[in-house]
């Protein structure tokens, strides 16, 4: 791979290939996770004094059942996830989605958010091997934002049945423009915030 | 047949496409991609038990009603502000997102203020950030993609003044 891209007027990429390739799933607890569990325990404090021990229980045994429930797909979604990062070409993916892909990028990210089949199991793996083989936070950006707002799935299943067909084509409509524009927008704002990880 | 079978079909189904791309690279990408893809699933696994054992507790905490309440018939751009934090702010799943915006039309909250609420739910729902997107995604990603999506439930707004739908 390396005595490929002689030609490639790239040289950045070289720099790229010879860091180590960072996991998609990192340490298994940081702030983030941190600030949840707290936030967690507060909850967990006032419903307890609401409710009682078994106000306490019954959402702990409920909660289970639906942690149960979700794990295979948590399972397909990571293996997905892993296919993905592992069968697209790395090159192919930098160029036609990373920093440097102009609007071309964004609307591919848009499309791809758009048919992705499943729920968010699928989305959020998948947008994060995205990033792993080389895509930028813009066209990502654009990628989930599309999910949640222009994806199919969560329209069909649930918005139509609960909301009429007229709301719910008028709000697609509506949101189409939005995936491309908050992706233009994290592109722009991201190389101001970190200039020096963006090539070029 | 039920919706949740055809995901798990559709699901799986994807899976066993991808794998099979795989594989035709040869045995040792599949073998390599099924150990990465384990290890991730491993590494989730206590994030999303967290997600889901924590949202419902901080779901309980926060009454739907209060939810409901900021989305009253309140027009104009200070209802489009409320709008967007009830949408953020809504515990639970699809249905109750989409109830209180049903609940919401009819009860004469605006066109505009219920389409902002079913954006910003949609970008924001703490519930499915909690869950989904911090276990999953790079932490600075998750904080960027949020805070770059805040316009766009505003924007919303405005197209559907404009246009003057749904």
């Amino acid at each position: 791979m390396s005595e490929l891209p002689l030609k490639d007027p790239a040289p950045a990429d070289d720099a790229a290939d010879a860091e180590p390739r960072p996991g998609h799933i990192r340490k298994p607890v940081g702030w983030s996770m941190i600030t949840i569990a707290v936030l967690v325990a507060v909850s967990v404090v006032l419903v307890w004094r609401r409710d009682g021990v078994n106000g306490v229980l019954e959402i702990l045994t409920h909660d289970l059942t639906l942690f149960g429930g979700i794990l295979p797909r948590v399972l397909a979604g990571c293996l997905l996830g892993a296919f993905i990062a592992e069968i697209l070409p790395h090159e192919k993916v930098s160029r036609s989605l990373g920093p440097s892909s102009g609007l071309k990028g964004l609307l591919i990210g848009t499309a791809f958010g758009a048919i992705l089949p499943g729920g968010p199991f699928t989305a959020y793996p998948v947008a994060s091997a995205l990033l792993t083989v080389g895509a930028d936070f813009g066209a990502t950006i654009s990628m989930v934002v599309s999910w949640t707002l222009i994806g199919y799935g969560r329209a069909v299943a649930w918005e139509l049945p609960i909301m009429g067909t007229d709301f719910t084509l008028w709000r697609i409509v509506i949101s189409l423009p939005l995936p491309v524009l908050a992706g233009a927008l994290g592109r722009f704002v991201y190389v101001r915030m970190y200039p020096k990880d963006t090539p070029e | 047949m039920s919706a949740a079978l055809l995901i798990d079909i559709l699901l799986w189904g994807s899976v066993a496409a991808v794998g099979y791309l795989a594989y035709l690279r040869g045995r040792v990408v599949l073998t390599t991609s099924l150990r990465e893809g384990t290890m991730d699933f491993i590494n989730i696994v206590p994030r999303i038990g967290l997600g889901v054992i924590g949202s419902g507790y901080i779901a309980a905490v926060i009454p739907q009603e209060i939810i409901t309440g900021w989305l009253g018939p309140d027009s104009g751009w200070l209802g489009v502000l409320t709008a967007v934090i009830a949408g953020a702010a809504t515990p639970g799943g699809p249905v109750v997102g989409f109830s209180i915006g049903a609940v919401a039309l009819k009860a004469g909250g605006g066109a505009p203020q219920v389409v902002a609420y079913v954006i910003a739910w949609a970008l924001f729902a703490f519930q499915r950030v909690l869950l989904w997107e911090i276990p999953f995604m790079p932490a600075r990603f998750v904080w960027f993609r949020a805070a770059v999506s805040v316009p766009f439930p505003f924007v919303a707004a405005a197209i559907a003044m404009a246009i003057g739908k749904p």
